[in-house]
């Protein structure tokens, strides 16, 4: 019961907690990038004509929207040097994060694409735009602007769900304390503070995607 | 030769079927009213004239050639024929003056320079100059439809295709978005409506199409069509618009 | 080393399934009497009592589960309360479920209109009688889908125990793996698994709300 909390000895690994953070906020922003980017094309996927596409994009989606992270890390990781593609963990971990969040962007930017009225769909029509015209000019915007709260709350959870990248090895914050934790034996502390680290990431995230979300999507004031 | 052509039109929805073999030609410069009950067909028709409805059968011409239900075939039709619709559909999250000029930049690759001048322009046409920067939810209903004709008119089509283009807005604002109508018929555009408003279809048509039960039952000039209708149906028909009107 | 036959793959983590199966079901259970609790506390009349609960499900939602596990993990051992990996895995999962049905809970609370929260308060119910007659029951109505739905993130959830050694699902998979250097196999299996634990649930959740949708 006399355990002394010692966060002090903490300090001297403030350089490698440093680099954890870094690796996570790159592999998020990583993830970020290219996972909603891949989502907004497999939206459009989904609004194809060919049965094929859509049924394809869709298992695609249920599957990794069905499946833990983590094994999705490790089928990665593990799993795809038996076809002869080896990654790094930095590689694999950044491949885990866009893979899962395409596709959960892929059925969030959905749903913000059935929300566009059908009449405006027909205008473009009319006015003789083609169906990516469509979709770049006149469904994307709107609809990314609906779902931008549902898609800020998916990155976040993304962000967090990182953590389990320590696991291949992946160098991002949970291992750099899981690293501390070897050495100094300090687990409570290790791990009190790199929660703390991932709540300020966490809100921080939040606050710049809302940032993002309103530089975005607001109302330019040119005639 | 006319400039719309259309022969044999047939378009059921499941097993209902809505056109039963519509045939029907558009001068250049007609100013063409389509009435009929609701359900008769008319608004059908009018969406089929542009490829909004794939038609089961029949062939539509413009300007002499044949167009099929491919993609591209349907974009060549679609430059040639413009619509307006009912709800507007103004795209939201652009200003007037952006809704009109996308189509031109994006399908006719105009340049922004170029498009924001056509669109300075067809603003101008439809007394909307001054509400240019305003975006759709910041505009009235007949400002809307304006705006609406203005981008419809910005892609130049030789038709412009009126579905019922007053049905959704408060009487007050009707005669502003007719007044622009009156204007185009004027000009000598060739304009085909689906309209309600009997009075002004009679003041600026050149050829009344009463549509029954998925056919054309009767058509002629307004003058014949509402003093001398032939069928009981027009004649009912007009009896309920006069009374209602 | 000997042969390991596709089979014995399948039976073994057929065996781990069931705890992880067990673990989602014994987290969703607490997690949901503890997300009573939150809901409760959270709509409560007390402003200092909603804005810690406020705090709570921040915690839980702005942290990695991994985090939230370590912490019961190890944290606790250092005030004497030595968890095994189950206990811990139990514990932290039922927090976890707690502050996301809670907050959704709430969610589908607050969407009840106000009226009849008047119209309650106007008969002369008290706080208790109006939730337990009156807004609870159509709250209820609202949050069957997304509870379901958060049932599949709690099974994905308990993957993450396998971390502190656990032996679930996944454990069971890395287990596997390394006595038959077949991770492509073991893992796609234990990904196909999870798929068909998690899958149906996501059916129901998306059928239940568009019933819900049509009703409304």
């Amino acid at each position: 019961m006399a355990y002394q909390f010692d966060f002090g000895s903490l300090w001297e690994y403030r350089g490698v907690i440093a680099d954890g953070v870094g690796l996570t906020i790159r592999l998020t922003a990583v993830g970020t990038v290219a996972g909603v980017g891949l989502g907004i094309a497999g939206a459009f996927a989904r609004t194809s004509r060919s049965p094929a596409l859509k049924a394809a994009v869709g298992a695609y989606v249920e599957f990794i929207r069905n499946t833990p992270f983590l094994i999705q890390l490790f089928f990665i990781f593990f799993g795809l040097p038996v076809l002869g593609v080896k990654l790094s963990e930095w590689q694999a971990a950044s491949l885990a994060m866009v893979v899962n969040l395409a596709a959960y962007s892929t059925e969030i930017i959905r749903a913000g694409i059935q929300a566009v009225p059908k009449g405006q769909i027909e205008a473009a029509e009319a006015l003789a735009m083609s169906r990516l015209q469509i979709f770049r000019h006149v469904i994307l915007g709107p609809a990314m602007r609906k779902v931008w709260p549902a898609l800020s709350s998916q990155i976040v959870i993304v962000m967090l769900g990182s953590s389990v990248c320590s696991q291949i090895a992946a160098e991002e914050l949970t291992y750099a304390a899981n690293f501390i934790q070897s050495r100094n034996f300090r687990a409570f502390e290790v791990y009190f503070v790199s929660t703390g680290l991932y709540l300020i990431l966490a809100v921080g995230l939040r606050a710049l995607l809302k940032l993002v979300g309103w530089s975005l999507f607001r109302r330019r004031r040119h005639v | 030769m006319p400039l719309v052509e259309l022969a044999a039109i047939w378009k059921s929805f499941g097993q209902n079927p809505v056109l039963k073999g519509i045939d029907l030609t558009v001068e250049e410069g007609q100013v063409i009213a389509m009435i009929g009950r609701s359900g008769s067909g008319k608004s059908t028709l009018l969406r089929s004239i542009n490829g909004l409805e794939r038609i089961d059968d029949g062939t539509i011409l413009i300007d002499g050639e044949k167009i099929g239900s491919k993609d591209a075939d349907l974009r060549t039709l679609r430059l040639q024929v413009g619509m307006v619709f009912q709800q507007f559909n103004l795209f939201p999250h652009l200003s007037a003056r952006e809704n009109v000029m996308l189509a031109p930049m994006v399908v006719k690759k105009a340049s922004r320079k170029a498009a924001g001048a056509l669109a300075d322009a067809m603003l101008a046409k439809v007394g909307l100059s001054d509400r240019a920067g305003h975006y759709p939810d910041q505009l009235s209903g007949g400002q809307q439809q304006r705006v609406a004709i203005a981008r419809s008119l910005a892609m130049e089509p030789r038709v412009l295709l009126c579905d019922e283009v007053t049905s959704a807005l408060d009487p007050e604002l009707v005669n502003e978005v007719l007044a622009v109508v009156r204007q185009l018929a004027k000009e000598g555009m060739t304009l085909i409506m689906v309209t309600h408003e009997m009075r002004f279809a009679r003041e600026v048509c050149d050829k009344l199409v009463f549509m029954h039960q998925g056919r054309i039952h009767e058509e002629g000039s307004p003058a014949e069509l509402f003093s001398a209708p032939k069928t009981p149906e027009l004649a009912q028909f007009i009896g309920l618009v006069e009374a209602a009107g | 080393m000997f042969d390991i036959s596709l089979w014995d793959i399948v039976r073994n983590l057929l065996l781990a399934a069931r705890w992880t199966v067990l673990l989602s079901l014994v987290a969703f259970i607490c997690g949901g009497i503890a997300g009573l609790a939150v809901l409760f506390a959270r709509v409560s009349a007390f402003p200092w009592l909603r804005r810690a609960m406020g705090w709570y499900i921040e915690l839980f939602q702005g942290t990695p589960l991994l985090m939230q596990l370590f912490l019961c993990f190890f944290g606790l051992s250092l005030v004497g309360i030595e968890l095994s990996p189950w206990e811990a895995a139990a514990l932290s999962l039922t927090l976890f479920a707690s502050a996301f049905l809670g907050e959704i809970w709430r969610g589908c609370v607050e969407a009840v209109p106000k009226g009849q929260w008047e119209a309650s308060s106007a008969l002369a119910m008290g706080y208790f009688q109006q939730m337990r007659y009156v807004v609870l029951p159509q709250a209820m109505r609202l949050a069957v889908a997304p509870t379901v739905g958060f049932s599949v993130q709690l099974i994905k959830g308990t993957a993450v125990t396998s971390i502190i050694g656990f032996i679930e699902l996944t454990k069971a998979g890395t287990m596997i793996t390394n006595a038959t250097f077949r991770p492509f196999t073991v893992y796609g299996l234990v990904a196909v698994f999870y798929f068909c634990l998690c899958y149906p649930l996501s059916l129901l959740a998306r059928r239940l709300e568009r019933k819900l949708h049509a009703a409304r």
